[in-house]
Parts: C-alpha cells; structure tokens; sequence
C-alpha cells in the first residue's frame, strides 16, 4: 500500500511535489466518448451485440470538472509514502468510465476535464471558466480556503462542488456553504470511526502527542472531541515540536533516543495518540515510545475512508478495476474523488435528467443512495452536506475494522454516530 | 429410541420387540421420506467444495477446486459440475460424481456467476469486471459472443423457453434483458442499488430481481418489462440497511419465493399471489445463495460469514440444521443423485 497514513488529513502531504511536476496550470479534457469505448471490448461480438440506447442527437452530456489544487509539503518520512502523481484523479477517472458506461444506456455521457493549479486564484479562474463553458459539478482536492474562494466563485449559478480532499471541520460546520458537499469524511467523522475502535478494545487512556501545524491542533480536537463523546479519558497532552530533521538518511540512532525520551514519565496509558497530519514525525513513534504500548491517529491505527486493500463488499471488484487503470493501489483520495463523480452518475440515472439543478436536488435529497463497496447506502446529510459512510480502520497492510462499532446505536441511523450529528450541528447555510 | 427400550425390558420381552419394531420402521419411513441427493457448496475462500448427502446432512467430502470458486451449476444431464474459478479466470467442468477435473472452459475475466440455456449447450457467463456477458458452448469449448452490459455483471437469469436472459450491473443498477437469438440487448430496467441474482419464475411471466445495497427485490413482468411491485423487507429490530437480498428461488408451481438477506441471517418467505412476506426464517450469517433439492422438500442456503449451510424444511418453513462447510461458502447446486 506504500502509504501507510492513508488518514484524510494527511492527503495534503502527499501532493508534495505535484508542483513540480505541473509547473504550470494545466487543464486535460478526458472525453466521455473515449472512455466510453475504452470501456467497450473491441471484439466483432460487441459490435453485433450493440446495446439499446437512446437514438444519436439525443446524447446529453454532464460536465465534471476536477479542480485539484497543487501544494508543495515536504517529502514524507518514509519514501514508501510518497504520493502517486495521479492521487484522486485516476479515481475520478475510474467513476466516468463507470457512469459512461451505465450512461450509454440512457443516452448520457460524461465528461472530465482536469483544472490543476498550484496558485489558489488561477484554479478559482480557471474552474469558473470551464463553468462558463458548461460544467456544472466540481470535484475539489484543494484547501479549505481555495475550497471556500470556489464556492464564492459559483455564487448564483447551478454548479456544485464536491469536496473529495479536505477534511476540515469548518466546512462543514461554522463555514458550510449550500453549493458543497463533502465525499471526504471529516476529520470529527475519522476520530469518531477511530475513538469507536478503541472504546471497543477498551483502550480507554489517552497519550495525546500532536505536532505544531495547524492541520495537527485540528485533528488533535477531534480526537479530543471524540474522547469526550465516546468516554475515553486523555490522560496526558505532550506537543512535540523538537526537530527531528525530516528524513533522516537511514540514520536510526538519534531517533531511537530521542522518541523514548519525549514519552518517559507519562500518566499510566493504553494507547498512544498522535496528530501529524503531514507526517513529519509520527511515523517515529510506533515501537519506540517509552512504555510498550500502541499508536494511533495519523500514523500506526489509522482511520480511513478507503483501504487498498480492502476484499469485503465487492470490493475486489473495484481495487481490481482501479489497479488496471492506474497501475497502482486505490488510496483513499482516489476512492474520495470515484464517489463524487460516481454519485453524479446515480443522480443522473435515477433522476434520468441532466438539468443541473434537477440534478443537483437529487443527489441532495434525502431519495439518493450510492453503492460504493461498504456494504452500506451512501447518502448526504441534509444538514451539512457530508457524505455519510462507514470509516475504515486499519493498519499499512491491512483493514483491522469498520466503524460504527456494533453497540453505537443511533436512531435514525448508526452512521450517524460518526461527525457532527444533526442536533450538534453549527451550520446555517447548508441547505439541501 | 433405544434407552427406553432398553428400560422396558423388564415389563416384557414381547412389548420390548414391538418397540423396537416400531422405532425401525419409523426410522425405514424416515429414510425413504428424504432420498438422498448430492448438494455441491463451493467455499470462496479455501478454493474447495463441499458435498453434502442431503439425507445424512453432513459433508462427506471436500474437494480442493480453483481460486476463489463462487458461481456453480450443473449441466443438464446432470454429468458435469461447473464451477466460476473467479481468481483463475476460468470455468472449471468437474465430472459431477468422481469430481475428476474434466476440462477448463474459456470464460472472460473473473467469471462471477452463469446461467446454462435449457437446451443445455450454451453457458452464459457474466464478467465482472469487463462490464461482459460471454457466450460459451461447453461442448465445443468456444467463445460464441461477447455481450457488453453494464457495470460489474453478476446475477443472470433465463426464461424456461431459453429465450430472453437477463444480467444484472452491480453498479449500474440495471437488469439487461438479451435476446438470445442475435445476444443484443432489447431493454435495461432499472432497479434498486446493487442488483445481483435475477430469476425467472417457472411459467417464465416474471423476472425477479434482487437489490442487495437497495434493500428490495423488483418483480419485473418479462413480456413489457414494466415493474410489477418493490418488494421491501422490514425485520424487527434489525437495522434496515443490514437487510440485503442477493439470492432468489421460486418454487415450480410458482406459489412461493425464498430470498436471502444477507448480513441481517434471514431468509424471507414471500407469497408471490400477494408478494407479502410470510416468514422470515433465522439462518447462518451473511446469506447469499440458495438451493432447492429437486423435490422441492428443502432448501439450502450458503451462510459466508459463519461458514455454514442452514437447511430449510419448505413446507413447514422451519430451519432444520446448519451444517458445517469451510470459509466463506457463496454458491451451491443440488445433483438429483
């Protein structure tokens, strides 16, 4: 699986070096058509074994547009972690093969085009112009604040952006919009799946180690917040800030002294918690803290919304598809962005229109579910536009489990548990 | 039986006799009431069968087959055993009673599930992931077409007359009805999320079509392919979206369907006159498929995640044992031998 820090906050990390390899703002027009056939068998059986669709001139075409914001982080600890060039877009790839080819049935085709930019204004410019030409969905991987800079870019016109890489909580809380939804599980919904875990094993007390980024304060807050709701006790807070100094050419000594010096003398605890979103020291911890005892968070147990090698639910199916396309594992951004454009093509089947704003009030309704390999209904909360799904919990190599835990029990439905609930919720305005 | 008998000794050697006759000739009623057929489980995940004598119910044998075997039939004639070796990518053919391997048939990419047509001669098998359904004459061993259909193909059914067969798309939640005289799709209805297992009943005037993510089974009339009735379950106590159906059987003279429910280890009874649900009955967990003996006097099902068989009395609706397979049983067929 290479990277092991398949959380959702860490997903920044890995454009690292995207920049570089896309100097310049960049847009790939991947046509439905040709995916469509690429996706045909080209043998003389298929050809006589034509399918019933709509009559030529009634093709009606959906524009989707991928807007991926290019951030330059530094290199991850461990080289296996470097992130694939492709992340997110071979998914959102795989989902308009799939759409094209249910689409070809009812005379829909599907289109992709690639807005790539490592300069947060010229992305927003560059996705309104491609909305000007016709796109009416977006699939974001960018910041929360270009994510933001794009909702009020489509203000008043009958586009939707799909947030598939960013994790923040106040999008969908204090700074929700109406034109966004999120397919990434938050970073609340991520602790949450992980907290439910823990509570099960009865780990129950906390060694929270966060590091100094931003991103680190936020995701150490939702564990907080998760400990809170599920019962489990953080019995020591330790920020680490001292250098470690990135990779660290093979040399193992200074690292083996210095993480068991950083967790000597802490209150009796069961669990290690790390926040190191962008992976700059948390990979050190596991089998070097002080006291013999697990990590978790953003490196060791990680909560995910995919896993490369996840088998249940079909899934095989669909790891093997993707590793066909990409030549590489399916990363959780992959999965992300396939969601999103894959529920644009359910709407669109099911509503059997392709006016955007029918469209858009589908896959917002409350009647929408998606299939998607967790053996359960996907569907948006009409509270905050979040994508409601199980959250996987795993190891590098391995799924170890899903959350909601059995015994998590909601009224509505055990989804729920993870996030901000309806009743918890601070966002005004969302509206589905 | 035989401890009281044994107890009434005392009372007398002739009153002993007589139960003991009596007790033989129930058990001789009780043999000849179940004859004995031979019931086949493939086990996704240890690559092997299981067979089941259906009237000692126990496995009496484990043969080692393919990778990852799920869908299995048997051939009219009842000689051959067919096996989906999803990971091998092949149709393995078995002769039915030795188990010997007879020969491998050509079948696509990860073949899933298959329906044999009447006339006994055509496979038709779905490729999951080509988005195919491939035509295969299991005699020739040959290709015959290769129809394309929707998103990861799995469930396939065919009308009595051999006719009009119909594959259902996982993900694009379709049931594509083919025309088996030119393989060209006539029609795709649309179903609920996750469509997996179609089934014609026997008079062939309807297609039934599971939806495992959906939750519901679509009847469709096959002459006008309009959607008769959504059949939706409800279990107390149980979470809705742990309800799944994948497999469905219907009985000859058409009176009953049985449907599997997956993950929530029902199999739900349902009158077709009125398509309400009689009875849910408690089997294994995660049922998928299900098998009738031919006389139609029990059903099997195949319980993936507790490794099992539950086996259903149909006509009293009561699960009577579960019998022990190895991991992950999917598929299952019952030989009339």
């Amino acid at each position: 699986m290479g990277r092991k820090s398949t959380t959702q906050p860490d997903r920044r990390h890995f454009c690292g070096g995207l920049a570089y390899l896309f100097p310049a703002a960049a847009v790939v027009l991947l046509t439905g058509a040709a995916s469509a056939l690429g996706q045909a068998p080209a043998t003389p059986a298929s050809q006589s074994g034509q399918t019933r669709a709509a009559p030529a001139g009634q093709i009606r075409r959906i524009a989707i547009v991928l807007a991926r914001e290019l951030r330059d982080l530094p290199p991850p600890l461990s080289p296996l972690d470097v992130r694939p060039p492709d992340d997110g877009v071979a998914g959102a790839r795989l989902a308009i093969n799939d759409n094209n080819t249910t689409g070809r049935f009812l005379g829909q085709e599907f289109t992709l085009a690639i807005v790539q930019s490592s300069n947060s204004a010229e992305l927003v410019a560059d996705t309104k112009k491609q909305v000007d030409a016709g796109a009416s969905f977006i699939v974001a991987d960018a910041s929360a604040q270009t994510l933001l800079a794009l909702s009020d870019a489509m203000k008043g016109r009958d586009a939707l952006i799909l947030n598939a890489g960013a994790s923040d909580d106040r999008l969908r809380e204090q700074d929700c919009r109406p034109n966004m939804v999120h397919t990434a599980p938050s970073r609340s919904m991520l602790a949450d799946g992980l907290a439910q875990y823990l509570r099960w094993k009865r780990w129950q007390r906390w060694f929270l180690v966060y590091g100094t980024e931003p991103d680190d304060k936020a995701f150490a807050d939702a564990l907080r917040r998760s400990a809170t709701r599920f019962g489990l006790k953080i019995v020591e807070e330790r920020q680490f800030s001292e250098d470690v100094g990135g990779r660290a050419e093979g040399g193992h000594e200074q690292i083996q002294e210095q993480i068991p010096a950083f967790t000597q003398r802490a209150s009796a605890y069961d669990v290690l918690m790390v926040a190191d979103e962008s992976s700059r020291f948390g990979e050190y911890f596991p089998y070097r803290t002080f006291d013999p005892r697990p990590v978790a968070g953003t490196q060791g147990l990680v909560a995910t919304s995919w896993h490369p090698a996840l088998e249940q639910w079909g899934a095989t199916q669909i790891q093997n598809r993707f590793r066909r396309l990409a030549n590489r594992p399916m990363e959780s951004l992959d999965y992300d962005a396939w969601v999103a454009v894959r529920a644009i093509g359910e709407a669109a089947t099911r509503s059997k229109t392709t006016a955007p704003a029918d469209l858009i009030a589908y896959l917002k309704s409350p009647t929408f579910e998606l299939a998607a390999f967790k053996g359960r209904k996907l569907s948006f909360r009409d509270w905050d536009g979040q994508l409601r799904q199980p959250i996987l919990i795993g190891t590098a190599k391995l799924p170890v489990s899903v959350s909601p835990q059995a015994g998590f029990l909601h009224q509505f439905t055990e989804l729920d548990t993870l996030g901000f609930d309806k009743p918890e919720t601070n966002c005004r305005a969302y509206a589905p | 039986m035989d401890s009281t008998g044994h107890s009434r000794v005392t009372a007398g050697v002739t009153r002993h006799t007589s139960w003991f006759m009596i007790a033989l000739l129930a058990s001789l009623l009780v043999a000849t009431a179940a004859p004995a057929y031979t019931v086949y489980v493939t086990n996704e995940k240890d690559g092997t069968v299981s067979i089941i004598d259906s009237a000692k119910l126990e496995v009496v044998r484990t043969v080692k087959v393919g990778q990852r075997p799920r869908g299995i039939t048997l051939t009219k004639d009842h000689r051959w055993l067919l096996i989906c070796a999803s990971d091998d990518n092949a149709v393995l053919v078995y002769d039915a009673r030795t188990m010997e391997l007879v020969k491998s048939l050509p079948s696509g990419q990860d073949p899933e599930l298959f329906i044999l047509h009447p006339a006994g001669k055509l496979l038709y098998i779905a490729n999951e992931e080509d988005n195919l359904v491939t035509v295969v004459d299991i005699e020739k061993d040959s290709v015959l077409a290769e129809i394309p259909v929707g998103v990861e193909p799995e469930g396939m059914g065919i009308s009595p007359d051999g006719k009009v067969l119909v594959t259902t798309s996982e993900t694009t939640n379709m049931a594509h009805f083919i025309d088996t005289a030119t393989n060209t799709t006539i029609d795709n209805v649309l179903v609920d999320s996750r469509p997996r297992f179609a089934e014609f009943n026997a008079d062939g005037s309807q297609v039934w079509v599971s939806a495992e993510i959906g939750g519901t089974v679509t009847v469709i009339d096959a002459k006008t392919r309009a959607v008769i009735t959504k059949i939706a379950f409800k279990i107390p106590g149980m979470p809705l979206d742990a309800i799944q159906p994948v497999g469905v059987r219907i009985t000859k003279d058409g009176k009953r369907a049985f449907v599997a429910l997956g993950p929530s280890n029902r199999v739900a009874v349902i009158d077709t006159a009125t398509f309400k649900v009689e009875k849910y009955l408690l089997v294994g967990q995660r049922v998928w498929q299900l098998a009738f003996t031919p006389d139609e006097k029990l059903l099997f099902t195949t319980n993936g995640s507790s490794n099992d068989v539950s086996v259903i009395d149909v006509e009293k609706l009561r699960v009577v044992r579960s019998i022990k397979v190895g991991r992950y049983p999917w598929g299952v067929v019952v030989a009339p031998f």
